[in-house]
């Protein structure tokens, strides 16, 4: 058992040894080529793309907000403020297993592992029912994209609704899109594909979900508080 | 396999445990808390909350459940080159915007 084959299969997907030395998470085993540091750099250039793209969503509402404050804030009284503190509370928590999950890959804790990342599935599919319920009576009260009584109202309003579906839809289908990918991890856990010298699609998958609930952490006071 | 378990488990040591993460996940919650709180203030007060409390919650998530915290300067610089290059657009904006 020497040194040098364990540096090899133990890439650090974390640590202060990953710090500075990009190169250490480098790892050839066999044929096949791994490189955790790039993996999650690859990730994190996607993920500053996402970040963009709600950005300019952020800055259109900031715009749209400034020029419409009375609409806007006639708006986000229609919203339902406890509902969408509600989701908050739900979608900081599935974060928060998420990274459990990680932490019990780390220590080889394969149950516990499945339990946290269980539980975030629970979690999102728990955020997206209680989305749909708020979006559910929006559309009862006619509040819907080219509805008929969103016509009436004044252009303000109307800027109001079509950025609050068209953020919080877009949101909506990365939740989809993380529940789906984080569903594929549960099960590599299952089948040991992802292990504790192995985790770095968990790690990924973590991050966009991380990014998901950040997403929401704006979408937050700009819809449900502020107004 | 075995022999690499050992080292494996030291390694592991390194990393931040539960509890960090779950100290941080209150946090959050307390944080969520003050914005809610202060929300029902008045606006002004809502606006500051927003203004300083969710940049906030996000740099939280960001530099503890991101790992950020444990990376190098590198995926640091790419987050606040991002958010760099998106507040330079804000300021373009609404420089022009004030002079309308």
């Amino acid at each position: 058992m020497s040194a040098e084959p364990t540096t090899k299969v133990t890439p650090s997907s974390l640590g202060p040894d990953s710090e500075g030395s990009p190169g250490a998470s480098s790892v050839t085993q066999g044929s096949g080529h791994r490189d955790d540091y790039g993996s999650r750099l690859g990730m994190w250039l996607f993920l500053v793309t996402e970040m963009v793209l709600f950005g300019g969503l952020f800055i259109a509402y900031s715009y749209m907000r400034y020029r419409y404050p009375v609409e806007f804030h006639h708006g986000g009284g229609e919203l339902n403020a406890t509902l969408g503190v509600i989701n908050t509370l739900v979608l900081l928590t599935s974060s928060l297993t998420v990274v459990l999950a990680i932490v019990a890959i780390q220590r080889s804790e394969k149950g516990r592992a499945m339990v946290f990342l269980g539980s975030t599935l629970v979690l999102g599919l728990t955020f997206l029912v209680i989305k749909s319920f708020e979006w559910g009576a929006k559309f009862h009260h006619g509040l819907y994209p080219n509805a008929p009584h969103l016509a009436t109202l004044p252009p303000g309003e109307q800027v109001f609704f079509g950025l609050y579906f068209t953020m919080t839809g877009l949101h909506g289908l990365h939740v989809i899109a993380g529940l789906s990918v984080l569903s594929v991890m549960l099960w590599w856990v299952a089948t040991d594909r992802i292990r504790q010298d192995r985790y770095i699609h968990l790690e990924n998958s973590g991050l966009y979900w991380h990014l998901v609930d950040v997403i929401w952490i704006f979408l937050l006071p700009l819809f449900y508080l502020a107004a | 396999m075995s022999e690499h378990v050992e080292p494996a488990s030291e390694h592991a040591t390194e990393h931040p445990g539960y509890g960090t993460f779950i100290k941080v996940w209150l946090l959050l919650l307390i944080l969520t808390g003050c914005l809610v709180g202060v929300s029902h203030l008045g606006q002004t007060y809502a606006v500051w909350g927003l203004l300083t409390l969710t940049p906030l919650k996000a740099g939280l998530v960001f530099y503890f459940f991101m790992h950020l915290k444990y990376e190098g300067p590198l995926f640091k610089v790419v987050v606040l080159v991002t958010l760099g290059t998106l507040l330079i657009f804000f300021a373009l904006l609404f420089s022009d915007v004030a002079f309308h």
